[in-house]
């Protein structure tokens, strides 16, 4: 399992902008560089990223090797009701993991 | 031919090599952007493409993509999708967002190979596409080591 830093408000009022801020730790190893002996290392990365609030979709992201490692994503999402948000990472060689945060919107 | 006409000839000359852009999109990247907007015509305007124009670590460079947009389910913006030019591969970063979204602003860490021109396109839901074009200069690169 790989660490993750997710900032999101705990509370919030109806229709209010909230601000979510995701770092995950992941070394995005883009399959370009090469090891000590000149051989390339083996891409691994994370490809999809994608947040839900209370089931739906609110905000994906396609990840390419430009990402940096330890890939960090703010965006924004409107709190309409309480409930939790979930985060999900995917990428190679099977990497697949979510995290969730409860919300409480006033 | 006179003194004179050679010299206007020589300045004329010198103002068309400093007037051209410091890195000029590529065609590759040209492709990609179009491939990304499926042919439709991409605009300059309503995308700001925040980034600082000088880094020192390509390795991870702080970039923010706003769009001026209500962010309506009438009007708002579908995606969001960087593009660079001298990288191995001149894809990024691609967002998918809308409505629910609230602001249209996204924050990420990307990698730099070397100076060179970055765009910003955004997706609007009307099948418009804006973008932001910016220069910047990068002296620690990334992806080479």
């Amino acid at each position: 399992m790989a660490r993750t830093l997710i900032t999101v408000p705990s509370t919030a009022k109806r229709g209010e902008v909230i601000e979510l801020r995701t770092l995950i730790a992941h070394v995005m190893e883009t399959g370009f560089r090469p090891d000590a002996n000149g051989q390339t290392k083996p891409r691994d990365l994370i490809t999809r990223f994608s947040c839900r609030y209370n089931d739906e979709v609110v905000f994906s992201a396609e990840l390419f090797p430009a990402v940096s490692a330890n890939p960090y994503i703010a965006f924004t999402t409107v709190a309409t009701e309480s409930g939790t948000l979930s985060f999900s990472w995917e990428g190679d060689n099977g990497f697949a993991q979510t995290e969730t945060v409860a919300i409480t919107v006033t | 031919m006179q003194r004179r006409d050679i010299l206007q000839l020589t300045l004329a000359l010198g103002a068309g090599v400093i007037v051209r852009p410091a890195y000029a999109t590529s065609s590759e990247m040209q492709a990609a952007i179009r491939s990304y907007a499926d042919g439709a015509p991409v605009k300059v305007g309503k995308v700001l493409l925040d980034v600082s124009p000088l880094v020192e670590n390509g390795n991870a460079v702080p970039i923010t993509v706003s769009v001026q947009s209500p962010m309506t389910a009438a009007e708002h913006v579908s995606g969001i999708a960087v593009f660079n030019d001298r990288n191995p591969q001149r894809d990024v970063v691609r967002f998918t967002l809308g409505p629910r979204a609230g602001r249209a602003q996204v924050s990420a860490r990307i990698r730099l190979a070397t100076s060179q021109q970055l765009v910003a396109v955004a997706r609007l839901n009307d099948g418009s596409y804006w973008s932001h074009a910016v220069d910047v200069l990068v002296t620690l690169a990334a992806c080479l080591e």
